[in-house]
């Protein structure tokens, strides 16, 4: 909402400077988010008065005009056609800042000698002073224009940009805003005065109008003036609604609009002849009707949707546009003035059906006061005579079924205090009422009766009575104070805390977190097979793209995109994770959200450098980040060989603590790394189900062993067996040994020496009990069981 | 007497043994050195044994200075294998010498996302007052997202929220599921299941129906908080907020309230914070009127507290939102609010 403070000024006195009433109103709640300074560069120009205008001697097209500055003359060479003597004009002196009608730069102003004559300065056209686009003449001012006076004290203003809260549709108006400087700034607020005289036809006899649902439109009130003339309106009006950022239409357009902006009521003006037998009817619009709005697009209408209709057809979109067939020409004479009410939430709907968006739509959908119909229609009629003559009809229109009453709400200090922490005197909370519009009255001890007046339709509580009292007085008035109320008791979040811990862990193992987009395409999700037994993802109704369209079941493509994207600018090795949400579709129901880790490896080892090696990261990498990943939070995972089309065939496991399988991990399928265009390999990835994690974590402080006190003795073990046969259950059969505290693998080794299909495996085995030292012969014979253990169950045998 | 010339030969030897010494480079040489003089057929002890056929007066002498001669020589012997071996530890120290400006050996360095780091900072600074950090769905019901939190269907407020509606529609033909525009849905939540004292702070992912720019994003972070108790007033949001604003942005931050509208909250208020890039004085980063805009905030309003079936009379408190991004973004200078989401590691990285 554009505020020109030369307007508002006719409501309030302003002796505050522009910056510190912008500062007030924004510190209230109506955010001034821009000013615009008019005439903010006029600095030698000045109102003159043309004296007489005399031919060039060596142009035919140039003039010279003699200008009065009051005490003295001057005389410029002027081209424009419109220049005449007796003429009021913005006059620029040397020195000046002029906007070039040519180029459109700021120009600094010259002396200058055109076609041999000496120019003082120059008489300015709109474009040059900034005020508008027209070039084609000079300003012509009005004639009390004072003359000598600077143009930026008589023609210049400050134009406020307001951002307007949603509850506030009053201060949608150059007369709201007054209200609320008057009462911040503890000055008398001026409303127009609403007079005119009725010397028309009695409007009964013209027009008849029903309103078929109250609810839609619970008031319509309406005027007439006949033998309008039809016409450009004056400059001061103009003025003003260009200021607001209206164009101009014709005097009658240009009324309803500055009553708009001035009361924040929207009207529609009907040119009166083209209404069928003199009847408005407001209804719901038929099933599939079509109208074509004042824009010129025709649009199709369903109940209910609300239209205004004479007697045999639709004219207007109610409270929306109006219609192409009733508008106002130049040739109309008798005009029909409207000023309704109409239902926020109907307004609203019908607005989004059509996706047409209206200065009056979009102050009808926030709520407005049926009294204000009345009020601006009568403002409207009295400037509709002012402007462009004719007579106005006795008495108006009003049908208004069920009159509303003005809500009265109970207030009291106690609860003023209880909410802003404050005491203030009834007398300085009444004033403030009353400084807002607000009557209230006194009902013994601290309690007030509060009456809203008929312009605000945001309070109906208690507590937006005290908001009131609040901004008013400046919330910089309250006091600051720490919380003194108890502290409540720790609610333990162990999912958070969990999550939280692993991404630390993972941090120190040297990998990088991302957060990527929650949202992703079908595609994204069907390469990495994250569509499970044909339950649809769930899809987003509007999407901004197809690349956003579904909520992601893995955070799968979303890690190997954002590895794909980084190897385009990095041939580093990446070492990525997210710790992400994953959103599994339940019938009925929001879906589950499960907290998901997905990790990703690829790429060199070791950073390019000196010491480095042309090792790649690979499976073995991944696992060791889950294995101290796991390990530090003290579980013990297994990691049994997995079959999954998306990784290669024989490198990829699946992750398990004790019986509860909690993720897989793998080297990705090279037909998966060309989909999303990666072309390093091997990938590694990871993802483990946190929930599920989160069930196996151990709970409660770990329990102290105590540190072995006797040796133990160390035993080497090479075996030969079976390619085929998993290190792992090597070792636990190794481990499971009662003498046994560890065994370390520490060679894997086929080749020579070595029969095919057949490896070595190297283990470096720790005997030790806690209570005694072992003899050797108990270590020899225990390692005995072992091997013959291995023997049974693995077909292991001793490596000569 | 014939002590006499055997004292002197013994100086003699002294002398000549202490020469040689001081002319034995190396340890092979003093070794040759020990042999030849203090060995078991060295010169020294030759002299010793020879003193048997001494009359015990000159025995006396002659052994007195022998034993002078040899405890300097083992001493000057001492002396010269510790000055070799000193030499040779050296020597071979200074083969050791390593360029220690060549670079370390690596060890790979991740870091968590900004906004998690951020996001910590912040609950950190509320938990520090009592709050306790929960968290919410992203996927959400109408009724929590809006209808609850005071904006009924077809509220003009809805259009400071666009929104990413579930393409699901329910009996009504509605669509009841969203995608949460705010953390805001989670005061009805946490008031729903537990009762006051409440004092909470909810971070988390919301999505918003607009067009990305540098300064908006579809997807981004919100904290949300929550005080609720009988006796918690305005005056005490603000200490809080304050207490908050000077915890992460600094002790000699100024903070500021205005008025402002959000359907949940009466009064409301937004929250700023004295430009810390040109303290107030007005520069781009607050473009020029020295305040930063940080928060949403107010209090409760009695239709939300009495939504969740809370006494409105006796129980009031706060409620504030802000998001971790900008936060962000004014702390390390960040540009643009795509570059978080878009995970390119040089951006990444840098924090």
């Amino acid at each position: 909402m554009k505020v020109p403070l030369s307007w508002l000024r006719e409501y309030v006195d302003i002796d505050l400077p522009p910056r510190e009433l912008a500062h007030r109103l924004t510190m209230s709640g109506t955010e001034v988010g821009g000013m615009t300074v008019v005439g903010g560069s006029w600095d030698n120009v000045c109102v003159g008065l043309v004296v007489s205008v005399d031919p060039h001697p060596n142009a035919d097209r140039l003039r010279l005009a003699t200008v009065s500055l009051g005490n003295e003359e001057l005389t410029v060479v002027c081209g424009a056609p419109n220049v005449a003597p007796g003429q009021r004009v913005p006059f620029a002196r040397v020195g000046a800042r002029l906007i070039d009608g040519h180029t459109g730069q700021m120009e600094t102003l010259k002396a200058a000698r055109i076609r041999g004559v000496e120019s003082a300065g120059m008489v300015c056209s709109e474009k040059e002073l900034g005020l508008g686009d027209d070039h084609t003449g000079i300003v012509v001012l009005p004639e009390d224009a004072p003359v000598g006076k600077l143009l930026s004290e008589y023609l210049g203003d400050v134009v406020f940009d307001l951002e307007v809260t949603p509850n506030r549709p009053d201060c949608l108006s150059v007369l709201g805003i007054a209200r609320e400087v008057a009462a911040l700034t503890g000055k008398e607020l001026r409303e127009p005065d609403l007079s005119y005289p009725e010397e028309g036809d009695p409007i009964e006899g013209m027009v008849r109008v029903e309103i078929a649902d109250p609810r839609l439109c619970p008031r319509y009130t309406a005027a007439i003036v006949q033998g309008v003339a039809v016409g450009p309106s004056p400059r001061w009006m103009q003025e003003r609604l260009l200021r607001a950022g209206q164009r101009p239409i014709n005097n009658v357009v240009d009324v309803t609009n500055y009553v708009l902006l001035e009361y924040g009521q929207p009207l529609h003006a009907f040119d009166y002849r083209t209404l069928r037998e003199g009847r408005i009817i407001v209804r719901p619009a038929r099933e599939q009707e079509p109208f074509v709005t004042l824009d010129g697009v025709e649009r199709t209408l369903r109940p209910p949707m609300l239209v205004i209709a004479d007697g045999r057809r639709s004219v207007a979109l109610a409270g929306i546009m109006g219609g192409l067939n009733t508008e106002m020409t130049d040739s109309t004479t008798t005009v029909l003035l409207e000023s309704a009410n109409f239902d926020p939430v109907n307004t609203r709907r019908t607005s989004k059906a059509l996706a047409l968006r209206s200065e009056s739509s979009s102050r009808f959908d926030k709520g407005l006061q049926p009294e204000l119909a009345a009020i601006a229609l009568r403002r409207a009629t009295q400037l509709v005579l002012q402007l462009a003559g004719g007579k106005a009809c006795k008495g108006t229109i009003d049908v208004y079924p069920q009159p509303r009453e003005r809500p009265v709400i109970p207030f009291t200090l106690a609860r003023l205090k209880k909410v802003l922490g404050i005491e203030l005197p009834p007398e300085r909370v009444q004033g403030v009422f009353l400084s807002l519009g607000f009557s209230s009255s006194r009902e013994g001890g601290n309690a007030l009766k509060v009456t809203v007046p008929y312009w605000r339709s945001d309070i109906s509580q208690e507590d937006d009575l005290v908001e009131e009292i609040a901004r008013v007085i400046g919330y910089d008035q309250i006091p600051t104070t720490m919380l003194s109320t108890p502290v409540p008791h720790h609610q333990p979040q162990p999912e958070r805390e969990l999550r939280e811990r692993a991404k630390d862990i993972l941090v120190a193992c040297g990998m990088q977190e991302v957060i990527s987009y929650s949202l992703t395409a079908l595609a994204a999700l069907e390469k990495t097979q994250s569509v499970e037994g044909g339950v649809q993802p769930l899809r987003v109704a509007n999407p901004m793209s197809g690349e956003q369209e579904y909520l992601r079941t893995s955070l799968r493509s979303s890690i190997l995109s954002t590895l794909a994207a980084n190897q385009r600018h990095s041939r580093e090795g990446l070492r990525l994770f997210e710790m992400g949400r994953v959103y599994l579709p339940r019938p009925a129901d929001l879906p589950l959200e499960r907290p998901t880790l997905v990790g990703v490896m690829a790429g060199p080892r070791w950073p390019e450098g000196w010491l480095g090696s042309g090792e790649t990261l690979g499976f073995f990498d991944a696992k060791g980040v889950l294995e101290t990943f796991l390990g530090h939070l003290h579980l013990q995972c297994t990691f049994e060989p997995a079959d999954d089309p998306l990784f290669l065939p024989g490198r990829c496991a699946r992750i398990a603590v004790g019986a509860t399988a909690v993720g897989i991990m793998g080297e990705l399928h090279t037909r998966l790394l060309e989909q999303f265009q990666i072309d390093t390999s091997p990938v590694a990835l990871f993802e483990v189900d946190m929930a599920a994690l989160l069930e196996v974590l151990t709970t409660g402080p770990r329990q102290y062993r105590p540190i072995p006190r006797y040796p133990g003795a160390y035993r080497d073990l090479a075996l030969v067996l079976n390619r085929d046969v998993p290190a792992a259950r090597v070792q636990e059969v190794v481990e499971r040994h009662p003498l046994v505290a560890r065994a370390v693998l520490f060679d894997v080794y086929e080749g020579e020496g070595i029969p095919s299909g057949k490896r070595s495996l190297a283990y470096r085995v720790l005997f030790q009990l806690p209570d005694r030292t072992l003899a050797g012969e108990e270590v020899s014979q225990a390692q005995g069981e072992i091997i013959a253990a291995l023997e049974r169950e693995v077909g292991a045998s001793l490596r000569s | 007497m014939t002590v006499d010339p055997l004292i002197r030969s013994l100086e003699e030897l002294q002398a000549r043994a202490l020469q040689e010494l001081s002319a034995s480079p190396s340890a092979d040489s003093v070794e040759r050195w020990r042999v030849a003089y203090l060995g078991r057929k060295g010169h020294l002890t030759l002299v010793l044994r020879g003193l048997g056929s001494l009359a015990p007066e000159e025995r006396r002498a002659v052994g007195a200075a022998a034993n002078r001669v040899k405890a300097l020589l083992e001493e000057s012997l001492a002396r010269a294998e510790e000055a070799i071996k000193s030499a040779e530890l050296h020597a071979l120290a200074e083969q050791g010498r390593l360029d220690v400006t060549l670079p370390g050996r690596p060890v790979p360095l991740g870091r968590l996302h900004p906004t998690t780091q951020i996001v910590r900072e912040i609950c950190a600074a509320f938990v520090s007052m009592g709050f306790q950090v929960v968290e919410g769905p992203e996927v959400e019901w109408d009724r929590y997202n809006f209808e609850m939190l005071n904006i009924p269907k077809d509220h003009p407020a809805r259009d400071m929220w666009d929104t990413f509606w579930i393409d699901r529609v329910d009996e009504h033909g509605e669509r009841p599921m969203l995608l949460r525009t705010h953390t805001s849905p989670m005061q009805i939540r946490i008031m729903e299941s537990t009762r006051p004292p409440v004092r909470v702070v909810v971070p988390g992912k919301c999505y918003r129906y607009e067009a990305t720019d540098a300064t908006h994003e579809s997807q981004f972070y919100q904290v949300e908080g929550l005080a609720v108790d009988d006796g918690i007033t305005f005056a005490d949001m603000k200490g809080t907020l304050y207490e908050f604003a000077r915890l992460l942005f600094g002790s000699e931050r100024r903070v500021r309230f205005r008025c402002d509208y959000f359907p949940f909250v009466e009064p409301g208020a937004e929250m700023s914070i004295d430009c810390f890039a040109c303290n107030g004085q007005g520069c781009r980063i607050c473009k020029g009127t020295g305040w930063i805009e940080i928060m949403g905030a107010g209090m409760v309003n009695p239709r939300v507290l009495e939504g969740v079936g809370y006494d409105s009379s006796k129980y009031t408190g706060f409620a504030f939102g802000l998001g971790p991004e900008r936060i962000a973004m004014l702390k390390h200078g960040i540009d643009d609010i795509r570059l978080f989401y878009s995970n390119d590691l040089r951006f990444l990285g840098q924090f």
